[in-house]
């Protein structure tokens, strides 16, 4: 493991660079085909609607390894995320245009923890809605 | 419909291994648009310490879900799996997945509840490497949304 970022540079409440990661319909059916999650819902508006959605939705897991990226892209080394939670509070909704969605994440340490980790506090939101709650990271620092 | 509480508890055996490609992994890096060199050239992930590419946070989950799902298919359980919806989902790493990985997945159902007409189930998938060694632990709280009054 080699972060780049030390232990002993960071105090609670310093902020990481903040993301932000477009989405659109092409966007969720090559994340299908990565992951072999082919659930309907991410790729076909009327099945979606027949189930209760606004619309098509991004799989929650997308949206999880989107925000994360603002951690492993402050680390240096993906290597160091030791842990990696989320709550899925609000779906993503992608429409069907040029535009899609935007999901935008911004994240700060929350705590120091030993051993030379910290826990990180991410913020996903899109659509003005948060997406993800309880989202932390632990990370191993230099 | 009420879940069988029996299954609270219970694991099963390893999953067949799954092989992590180096492709696969590049696949997926590309699909969440992550150009991190870790995950696509095996000599920048060499020079941060990793003996070949490692996948991104989040690979290991097509991996555990796919495990999950077995689990929870079986009807004795009752889940109407066209009703689930992800819920909550947690990592931890004792390190990070790499190719040439050949991972088996053991997966435990460890709470079984009602709310508010909602089935939600904890799984929790220990993933081993080859040599036994610990990988990494995902914990997938699924939630089956009650259905609508007719």
């Amino acid at each position: 493991m080699a972060a780049k970022i030390g232990y002993d540079e960071v105090e609670v409440g310093t902020e990481l660079p903040a993301g932000t990661f477009p989405v659109t319909r092409a966007t969720l059916v090559r994340y299908a085909g990565a992951s072999g999650d082919f659930n309907p819902i991410h790729w076909n508006e009327k099945f979606a609607k027949e189930v209760g959605l606004p619309d098509v939705i991004a799989h929650g897991m997308f949206t999880m390894a989107e925000a994360i990226r603002v951690v492993t892209d402050w680390a240096g080394d993906p290597g160091a995320v030791v842990e990696y939670g989320v709550r899925f509070t609000k779906p993503v909704v992608v429409p069907n245009d040029d535009e899609g969605a935007v999901v935008e994440v911004s994240a700060k340490v929350g705590a120091k923890l030993d051993d030379r980790r910290v826990r990180v506090d991410l913020t996903a939101m899109s659509a003005g809605q948060k997406v993800l709650g309880m989202s932390r990271a632990v990370v191993r620092l230099g | 419909m009420a879940l069988d509480q029996s299954f609270v508890g219970r694991s099963y055996p390893p999953t067949a291994p799954y092989e992590v490609g180096r492709e696969k992994i590049r696949e997926f890096a590309e699909a969440v648009g992550d150009p991190n060199p870790a995950y696509l050239d095996p000599e920048a992930a060499k020079a941060l310490g990793h003996c070949d590419l490692i996948a991104p946070p989040t690979f290991v989950f097509a991996i555990t879900f796919k495990a999950a799902r077995d689990v929870i298919a079986d009807p004795r359980l009752g889940l109407d799996y066209s009703r689930v919806v992800h819920g909550d989902q947690k990592f931890a790493y004792s390190r990070p997945v790499r190719a040439g990985d050949r991972l088996a997945v053991t997966s435990t159902i460890e709470a079984i509840k009602s709310l508010a007409g909602n089935d939600i189930i904890d799984v929790r998938g220990e993933v081993h490497d080859e040599a036994g060694e610990h990988v990494v632990t995902a914990w997938t709280k699924l939630v089956a949304r009650a259905a609508e009054e007719a």
